[in-house]
């Protein structure tokens, strides 16, 4: 068990014959995950490293049975690829690209609500169920196959993460990055939820930033429901307020959304807070008694 | 990206809402000019990027065109400090000559985007000239919310709702329906993150007029905008930052000594706060980006000590869609042609990390490595004492 990709997930690459799109199709193929099928307008018919690419993603689905997207187009380009994607009844999609505005992400959040797709991302590394599949741009060799899943908005910080787990021998069920942008297809209540139905998961790693208030929405989640140890580390400790700190979402308006208020709602549900970026992977293992 | 209030102002009157008259001017003898042509009894107001104008005397009533002159002259030049400048301030430029209205009532209407629901909120409450955060904290009831949706905009009902909800009436009501429909859609269609009318003015006459007005746009979006990209004002910006905007390189000047140079931004956030843990204090924030070229790298690294208040550098990069051998030559090269003189600290993790170590150790150059984020915090905090 893993959640939402494993080796049943079947993986179409929307922009397969862009540069990012080939070479990070290729890495995931290389890790063992089905990529059947490319699309990109106009290149239709040809192949790349073998594989079809086709003009749409309806032509795609019907031909290669795929029941996921993994998308890298251009940042203006993207909310059209996302629709595509569901029009065509893909269940899983997951967009890399960063920098979409704001205004296509509500448009594309509303148009899905109450559709049959799930959206990961954007702006963020993708998902993997380490030894399944890798649908993302995370560096594989970093993971391990176990039953820690982690959850984040960030992407380097998450491989931060990960790679002290795994030096700790604590592998992971599923790592999903939910991105850095305003308002994200999937939340983190969403990944929660979904963690602690999944038998493998025995505990949850929640990486979290400043701005909004996800981590409080999660916070009082995890203390209605979730029995799992979880931990979490919020960066942006430092940040000043009313920067937007790299990703459109991490910025504290209006006094609102700081570390502190965020490490506070945490700790009052239980959840383990590590106090420094460095204290994630042990944090953990103290948490299930491995330390 | 902002703009000015009267920048602001022009893109909200070109969708009908209603604004009053004035003139932007950079002397003193303008703004009698102005004055006298808007009639005489007027306010001028500093144009910069910050509110708290009016308390930082940025802001003046001028009963006639000679005290007109008189206010433009003293605001003119002056470095205006508010709570939102810092201590440093901002010169003034330009000034905002405007008729001075008869005050009956002051409301306010603002809209961003509700992160909860994913959905743009238009805020209505009758405390105009108070900041919002401030009626949130001290009258959270008088925050009136319409939430609408992107594709079919605000509807008339709803900026109807919000208008009986504040008293209004008649006339004045149908003037405020236009003006709320009119504002909604200069937010949505302009791609803006902020368009704030505070206060609104109801005059004595019934008349709905954005008294101030402030917008903020979506820097993702403003390639669809060129009209507005090109009111870009590179005097209320850091030239460091406006510096690294010119190679899509996320950078913030921040007052410690200890430069960053990351890539990601929650690993940048977080190196940012394991330094402060170690009891050092960040020079800046900055994320390479994903597909940093190594021309990036060195243009970072320019950028990043062109702040004469480093005293040492950090540089923690977890290589995934960035290679660390790619990450390495660029500092290598930038550290070389830079002549770099303060120490510096590597940490390297991720894709292709032994050759990234191996191109700093063959180097020649004094680059202290680290292994853990932890190890490198507590050398660079060392290093810049």
């Amino acid at each position: 068990m893993a959640i939402w990709a494993d080796r049943n997930t079947r993986v179409l690459v929307q922009g397969l014959t862009g540069k990012e799109g080939q070479f990070h199709a290729a890495k995931c193929k290389e890790y063992g995950t089905k990529i059947v099928a490319g699309m990109t307008p106009g290149k239709g018919g040809t192949l790349v490293d073998g594989v079809p690419v086709f003009d749409t993603v309806a032509d795609a689905r019907e031909k290669t049975d795929c029941n996921a997207s993994l998308i890298f187009v251009p940042p203006l380009a993207a909310a059209d690829a996302i629709l595509e994607a569901a029009a065509a009844g893909v269940e899983l999609i997951v967009c890399i690209t960063e920098g979409i505005p704001a205004r296509d992400e509500a448009m594309v959040m509303q148009a899905l609500a109450n559709g049959g797709s799930r959206l990961i991302g954007p702006n963020c590394p993708g998902i993997i169920s380490p030894g399944k599949a890798k649908l993302g741009i995370m560096p594989a060799h970093i993971h391990k196959e176990g039953s820690v899943g982690v959850v984040s908005r960030s992407g380097t910080l998450t491989y931060e993460a990960v790679d002290q787990l795994t030096k700790l021998g604590l592998g992971q069920s599923t790592c999903v990055g939910i991105g850095g942008d305003p308002v994200p297809g999937t939340n983190f209540v969403d990944v929660l939820d979904a963690f602690n139905r999944d038998p493998e998961t025995e505990a949850v790693v929640m990486i979290g930033e400043i701005g909004g208030s996800a981590e409080e929405e999660a916070a009082e989640f995890v203390k209605k429901n979730v029995r799992k140890p979880v931990v979490a580390f919020i960066a942006g400790q430092t940040a000043p307020p009313g920067r937007r700190m790299g990703h459109a979402g991490a910025i504290i308006s209006g006094g609102k959304g700081t570390a502190k208020e965020k490490i506070e709602a945490l700790r009052a549900a239980g959840i383990h807070v590590a106090a420094t970026p460095a204290e994630i992977g042990i944090t953990m293992a103290r948490a299930l008694g491995r330390a | 990206m902002k703009v000015h209030e009267y920048q602001a102002k022009e893109i909200l009157a070109h969708y009908g809402v209603a604004i009053p008259r004035g003139r932007l001017v950079t002397r003193p003898e303008e703004a009698r000019a102005a004055a006298s042509d808007l009639g005489g009894r007027v306010v001028v107001k500093a144009q910069v990027h910050a509110g708290g104008r009016g308390k930082a005397g940025g802001v003046k009533l001028a009963v006639d065109a000679e005290e007109a002159f008189r206010a433009a002259k003293q605001i003119l030049g002056m470095k205006l400090v508010s709570k939102q400048t810092g201590p440093e301030g901002r010169i003034v430029h330009k000034v905002l000559v405007e008729e001075a209205l008869e005050i009956a009532r002051e409301l306010y209407l603002g809209v961003v985007l509700d992160r909860t629901v994913g959905l743009p909120v238009m805020m209505a409450s009758k405390f105009g000239g108070m900041e919002i955060e401030e009626v949130a904290a001290e009258h959270p009831e008088a925050i009136l919310k319409e939430h609408f949706d992107p594709c079919q905009g605000l509807q008339a009902y709803q900026a109807r709702k919000l208008g009986f909800a504040l008293e209004l009436s008649g006339e004045t009501l149908k003037k405020f329906v236009k003006f709320v429909t009119a504002l909604a859609r200069a937010y949505n269609e302009s791609d803006a993150t902020l368009a704030e009318i505070n206060p609104l003015l109801i005059t004595g006459g019934g008349e709905v007029l954005a008294l101030d007005a402030k917008m903020n746009f979506d820097d993702n979006a403003i390639a669809r905008h060129p009209e507005i990209a090109a009111m870009r004002d590179l005097d209320e910006e850091d030239p460091l930052e406006v510096e690294a905007s010119k190679f899509d390189l996320n950078y913030i000047k921040l007052d410690g000594n200890i430069g960053c140079m990351v890539n990601g931004a929650g690993l940048a956030m977080a190196t940012m706060d394991i330094i402060k843990h170690h009891g050092g204090a960040p020079a800046n924030f900055l994320d390479v980006g994903g597909g940093a070229s190594q021309e990036q790298v060195e243009n970072a690294f320019r950028i990043l000590l062109s702040d004469p208040g480093v005293k040492a550098v950090l540089i923690n990069i977890f290589g995934g869609i960035v290679r660390c051998d790619m990450i390495a030559a660029g500092v290598v090269a930038a550290a070389k042609s830079l002549k770099v003189k303060v120490p510096i600290v590597v940490r390297l993790q991720g894709t292709n990390v032994e050759e990234g170590r191996r191109i700093l150790a063959e180097s020649g150059l004094k680059l202290q490595p680290a292994d853990t984020m932890a190890d490198a915090a507590a050398a660079v905090v060392a290093a810049a004492r």
